[in-house]
């Protein structure tokens, strides 16, 4: 597990900066409370009725579309780090073309999305 | 006891009280926050199983994107109302409990019989090479791009299916996309069709919202 001390001591050092962040600000700063302030801070808008208020499905598909792009991009990691090895080993470019395969295919699909007007937000 | 020993038990119990948290609580989101603790406690054991890809994938993907779904399925429907419908059905209490009984002793008569010891996984003890060990980002990857390239490639037809899926599924213009496949079903059935009509309205209508 030695391996792992510098992810711990990133843990740590995140930590530790928050809190002693949010105790400085609540030992040395100074408290001058308006309305304005005191109001629950949402996007910079006003907080009026419930939250409990249903979302356009716009929003659900870029959500979904990003889950699908985001595993696109997790295969590129392995495939970046074992690159250079593979080639060398297999001595032809078989793992460069198997990869613009895959991401050939899904081009389509982003394209195909691209021309369906999904990034058109407003019509 | 080893170090790597308490790390697995400390995730495992963290994972346990986690998932009856998410199990107890009322309000969704607070369950969605427990699913992601489950998650990155999951992502602990990986780490202590030597499998330090997956555990990566375990949060980028799990907690990271899949819980964005999630909570936005939460937000999308409103759930209020199914929290009480759910507290209607008094059976499904009486039915978990022996169910959940069963499960516990199904997983442990399967631990009993199967003999079939794990591939052996190099400890961190015994092993100066992190690249060499079973779960490690190279021997993954080296036999996705080598032995598993099908399954691969295949994977990214897989993805683009649930590209044009979703599309289909929540597109803005999906009145006229129900219609097309209603024409290619050739529904002869007047109901069905004006229900799905209706439908397709709807979903515009929501849309629009």
């Amino acid at each position: 597990m030695k391996e792992y001390l510098p992810i711990l001591i990133v843990f740590i050092f995140v930590t530790g900066f928050a809190v002693t962040n949010i105790i400085a600000s609540h030992l040395i700063g100074r408290r001058k409370n308006t309305r304005a302030k005191l109001m629950p801070y949402e996007c910079g808008m006003d907080p009026v009725g419930s939250a409990h208020q249903r979302f356009s499905v716009k929003f659900y598909l870029v959500a979904m579309l990003f889950i699908l792009f985001d595993i696109e991009a997790i295969f590129l990691v392995p495939w970046a780090v074992v690159f250079r090895e593979l080639i060398q080993r297999l001595s032809r470019p078989f793992v460069f073309i198997e990869m613009m395969l895959f991401i050939g295919v899904l081009l389509v699909g982003y394209v195909y999305v691209w021309k369906k007007g999904l990034f058109e937000w407003n019509s | 006891m080893e170090f790597t020993h308490v790390l697995f038990l400390a995730f495992a119990a963290l994972a346990v009280v986690a998932a009856f948290n998410i199990i107890l609580q009322r309000n969704p989101i607070y369950c969605a926050i427990g699913l992601i603790v489950v998650l990155c406690a999951l992502a602990g054991l990986f780490l202590t199983l030597h499998a330090q890809f997956i555990a990566a994938i375990q949060i980028i993907v799990y907690a990271g994107a899949i819980m964005v779904l999630f909570v936005f399925v939460i937000m999308l429907l409103n759930v209020r109302e199914e929290e009480s419908k759910t507290d209607r059905q008094k059976i499904l209490k009486v039915i978990a409990v022996p169910l959940f009984l069963a499960l516990l002793a199904e997983v442990f008569v399967v631990i009993r019989l199967v003999n079939n010891s794990p591939p052996a996984i190099a400890s961190a003890a015994d092993n100066t090479n992190p690249a060499a060990s079973l779960g490690s980002v190279e021997s993954i990857a080296t036999a996705m791009f080598t032995t598993y390239v099908l399954p691969f490639e295949a994977t990214s037809v897989l993805i683009l299916m649930a590209i044009v899926g979703a599309m289909l599924l929540a597109r803005k213009n999906s009145k006229d996309d129900f219609e097309r496949i209603e024409q290619a079903l050739t529904l002869e059935n007047d109901e069905t069709e004006q229900a799905m009509q209706a439908d397709a309205e709807k979903s515009k209508e929501e849309v629009a919202a």
